[in-house]
């Protein structure tokens, strides 16, 4: 290998070695990151307290009842009068009451013997209380007729099949998608800061004067936090598969592959936010707003990408991030789907070549 | 080879702008130098003269905007690759990479320099002698002190022999001893290897250690040549007047209005005066006048007495006011960090309408025991009062009669002159009249008036500096402060700030002063020399020089001779 080139790598390991702040970065805070998300974070809704009113006791209305508190979507609470069960939800103790009419049983099969009073304050869990309640209570009605040998008189009846994620498990979609945030952090961030530091410290400046060229410069960063990266992959990967056991239908080798192609993506923004910013405070913010929040808003790893404003959706066309977390997530849960692989792989060498042209083109061997 | 026919450098016409907030800043005008081969040429000039500028152009990291410069007869424009590989080239701070050993920058610089590595065992061998590292190979360069890693800085630009070295204020903010050394090392490359060498200072004493000089203020060289012949063209032009009897203050203030004084300036226990002519200037009966020899600042001081326009002269004189007990009391002051002492047995005083100084490299301890004075960092034993007031428990009564103005001149960039005046008024409880009339006054003493909207982060370094002080004085202060106060400008802006200093001395404010620069400490009554956190010798001026024990010191032998001393016992 060319010498200067291998003194620059050579050199850079040994400062991410003595730096705790670059330790920090690629092996801290995905460590972090994955537990907090694995662990700590979860859109699905277990155990969500809710209140159940019976007026009047009596054997269906237990039966009914029943379902709730052998679900592991609810604990159930029991409330002798609407009235305290209403005080209980104001106090924020349950997040939704279900009350059993006093004519529960006369009412099955004509009208609405079950009232559901939901606490709208957090939509989301409300929706899917209604949901879950809705389902129970089909799924009891059908019980109840099987059982007294009647036929159900629904006129539609809708089976449901989950595919790719179907325990509704929000792990399985979260870790892989923070895989993208994490290879952001790394490639952009940290290659941000490192070479802004270069240009703090005037250690650029003597590098400048040496008979190095622009192209080994960079090579000298790209290549150390190009593996750099790939280690926090693996980490991340080891971590999703046997800690957080989510599937991995697809190649493993084609995760690799296509994380290599984001990773110099990420690399190429660090690089061209180097090339425009030179204090480490200011790559910073913009290695932070322009590509790690956006890894976590606009890519489609929390919040789908189809029920944006159409202009953020647009937007969201030129992160980098998007186009990974589509992959990670179908390799992931779905398998090698190439007709999504694909097409997301091509946009990200795109980009690629996009932050890599404009790197080249801010660059010269000057300090102006 | 070598082309010894041509010069090393050679810059005709020179010119460079910058964009800087939206303003065009000229660094270079029009400038025409050349240096030699198997010399050192030394770059003299205030900060901001361009001096950087000059050595970036020269190898290849920017472009000037007209004018041309070739580099060992290559074109720095176009050949910028070609001079990268023939030439060293040491950066302001040095360059280093402070998580890297010494052993690692050596490694790295080899790599990038393309040194073959059958040569290096025998080529660090040499470079580490030279620098005096060997013990520390191991050690990081972030460790290191700040004369070690000038050394290593240049140990590293010196990897592969370059045929022309480029040092861009390789002295600064280091001590004596090491800048010496520095300078030896240069002298043997000469000698030994027939390097031609570039080194920009801001240091004039320095002038007289390089073979040639270009003088270099404001974008434009003021002359060049050699030292010898600018110190001739002063011959007989420089005296110093004594007088036992008058205080040497009144003394100065009298000569400088003596028709034919160009400079008058106090040094040590005399006053320095530069003469137009070669007649000594007329003075009272009492007053002993002998010629002195001359320095290289009384030509440079000469010349740009005779470009600026600006008269710099005291508006004002104030009755000298007796001299109070002491006003500032230390004794056996320390502070350690962690089990590092940065200021260790201290013990001092200085009484009311002195100005003492405190002399020593960075890392001396000179910072700390500031920051302890101003009862911004807690001694960690010894007694320490300030103004009468103990600062262990009423720190913020003594800090109401501190004024505190830092080399770095905390002021806000983007406020103007009157709105900073305002804010540091406000700071210090100044509000209505007596707000207006103090704001009305610094506008006045300092000459700010028809600057006063202008955005302070765009002034020249001696307008800040005359705004910093102008804020330290708002709140009329007993005790003044200054860290560093005139490092890096130029010699009339100094003499100017100084002039104002004495006057508040003599209207009895006492005044504290840090400084690395061996001539500043000329102007003050007396000063403690420290090193290492502790003080190793306090007097005034002529006595620590006279300690020295050699003919004629300068404070630089005097401070030198104590740290051997001190190394030796």
């Amino acid at each position: 290998m060319n010498r200067r080139l291998g003194g620059l790598i050579k050199k850079e390991f040994l400062q991410i070695v003595r730096d705790p702040s670059s330790i920090a970065i690629a092996f801290l805070m995905p460590l972090v990151l994955l537990l907090l998300f694995g662990y700590g974070v979860s859109l699905d809704s277990e155990h969500i307290p809710i209140g159940v009113v019976m007026e009047k006791q009596n054997a269906d209305a237990s039966n009914f009842a029943s379902i709730f508190h052998d679900s592991r979507y609810f604990s159930t609470r029991y409330y002798r009068s609407t009235r305290s069960a209403t005080d209980a939800m104001i106090s924020g103790k349950i997040n939704a009451i279900v009350v059993l009419k006093q004519d529960f049983s006369r009412r099955i099969g004509h009208d609405a013997p079950v009232q559901l009073i939901l606490n709208g304050v957090d939509e989301n869990t409300a929706r899917i209380v209604s949901g879950y309640v809705d389902g129970a209570f089909q799924k009891w009605l059908e019980r109840d007729a099987a059982m007294r040998g009647l036929p159900l008189e629904t006129p539609v009846r809708i089976e449901q099949r989950i595919r790719f994620n179907s325990e509704l498990r929000s792990r399985n979609f979260l870790v892989p998608g923070l895989v993208a945030v994490i290879m952001t952090l790394i490639g952009a961030l940290l290659t941000a800061l490192v070479m802004a530091r270069e240009w703090e410290r005037g250690t650029m400046e003597a590098l400048l004067v040496t008979p190095v060229s622009m192209g080994e410069v960079i090579l000298g960063k790209l290549i150390p936090y190009f593996l750099l990266g790939m280690g926090g992959l693996a980490l991340s990967v080891a971590m999703a598969l046997w800690l957080f056991e989510v599937p991995l239908r697809g190649s493993i080798w084609v995760l690799f592959a296509a994380s290599s192609l984001f990773l110099v993506t990420a690399l190429g923004m660090g690089l061209f936010i180097s090339s425009i910013a030179k204090s480490q405070f200011v790559a910073g913010q913009i290695a932070i707003i322009g590509t790690f929040l956006p890894a976590f808003i606009l890519s489609g790893f929390i919040f789908d990408i189809n029920s944006m404003p159409k202009i953020v959706q647009f937007i969201t066309h030129i992160i980098a991030a998007r186009y990974y977390v589509a992959i990670l997530q179908t390799l992931f849960l779905a398998g090698n789907e190439w007709s999504v692989i694909l097409p997301n792989a091509g946009a990200l060498v795109l980009l690629s070549v996009l932050f890599f042209g404009l790197t080249w083109k801010n660059t010269r061997k000057r300090l102006e | 080879m070598q082309d010894v026919l041509n010069p090393a450098i050679e810059a005709s016409r020179l010119s460079k702008t910058f964009l800087a907030g939206g303003r065009r800043i000229e660094a270079l005008n029009e400038v025409s130098f050349t240096v030699k081969h198997g010399l050192v040429t030394g770059l003299i000039g205030p900060d901001a003269a361009g001096k950087s500028t000059l050595m970036r152009l020269a190898a290849g990291l920017l472009v000037p905007d007209s004018g041309s410069i070739s580099v060992l007869s290559l074109d720095a424009t176009r050949q910028s690759l070609k001079i990268q590989s023939a030439i060293g080239y040491m950066p302001q701070r040095f360059g280093l990479y402070e998580d890297l050993t010494v052993q690692e920058n050596l490694d790295l610089y080899a790599d990038l320099q393309g040194v073959p590595m059958g040569d290096r065992p025998s080529r660090f061998e040499e470079l580490l002698a030279m620098a005096g590292l060997f013990p520390f190979v191991k050690r990081l360069a972030g460790n290191l002190s700040g004369g070690m890693k000038q050394k290593l800085g240049l140990a590293c630009s010196l990897v592969r022999q370059p045929e022309l070295l480029l040092l861009d204020e390789p002295t600064v903010g280091v001590d004596p001893v090491s800048r010496r050394e520095l300078w030896s090392i240069v002298y043997r490359l000469v000698k030994e290897k027939g390097t031609s060498v570039l080194l920009s200072t801001a240091y004039l004493d320095e002038a007289e250690r390089c073979d040639e000089v270009v003088l270099l203020h404001e974008g434009s060289v003021l002359d060049q040549g050699e030292p010898a012949t600018f110190r001739k063209s002063m011959d007989g032009r420089v005296f110093a007047a004594k007088a036992p009897g008058i205080p040497k203050r009144l003394l100065q203030t009298e000569i400088s209005r003596t028709p034919g004084v160009i400079d008058a300036l106090i040094h040590g226990d005399h006053v320095r005066i530069v003469m137009e002519g070669l007649t000594p200037p007329d003075a009272r009966p009492d007053v002993s006048i002998v010629p002195l020899p001359p320095r290289f600042e009384d030509r440079f001081v000469t010349l740009l007495k005779k470009t600026s326009s600006v008269r710099h002269e005291v508006p004002y004189e104030k009755p000298i006011a007796q001299a109070k007990g002491a006003v500032i009391e230390l004794e056996n002051l320390q502070r350690k960090f962690g089990d590092f002492y940065a200021v260790k047995n201290v013990t001092f005083s200085v009484s009311g309408g002195e100005v003492f100084g405190l002399l020593g490299a960075n890392g001396a301890g000179k910072s700390t025991t500031f920051r302890m004075l101003c009862g911004l960092l807690a001694p960690s034993g010894g007694t320490l009062r300030v103004a009468g007031e103990d600062l262990r428990h009423a720190a913020s009564k003594a800090r109401a009669k501190i004024g505190y103005m830092s080399q770095k001149f905390s002021l806000y960039g983007n406020l103007s002159i009157l709105e900073n005046l305002k804010f540091f008024g406000a700071a210090y409880g100044l509000s209505g009249n007596a707000g207006q009339n103090r704001i009305a006054w610094a506008i006045d003493e300092f000459s700010l008036a028809d600057m006063k909207d202008a955005v302070s982060g765009d002034l020249s370094l001696g307008y800040k500096q005359r705004l910093a002080l102008a804020c330290a004085l708002m709140h009329e202060p007993e005790i003044l402060f200054l860290d560093e106060p005139t490092s890096g400008v130029d010699p009339l802006a100094r003499r100017e700030f100084w002039q104002r200093i004495n006057d508040l001395a003599s209207s009895g404010v006492t005044v504290m002063v840090t400084t690395h620069f061996m001539e500043e400490a000329e102007y003050c009554d007396r000063l403690a020399i420290m090193a290492e956190g502790e003080i190793l010798k306090i007097g005034t001026p002529a006595e620590i020089k006279a300690g020295a024990g050699i003919e004629n010191p300068t404070m630089e032998d005097a401070f030198v001779e104590l740290i051997r001393a001190v190394e030796a016992s």
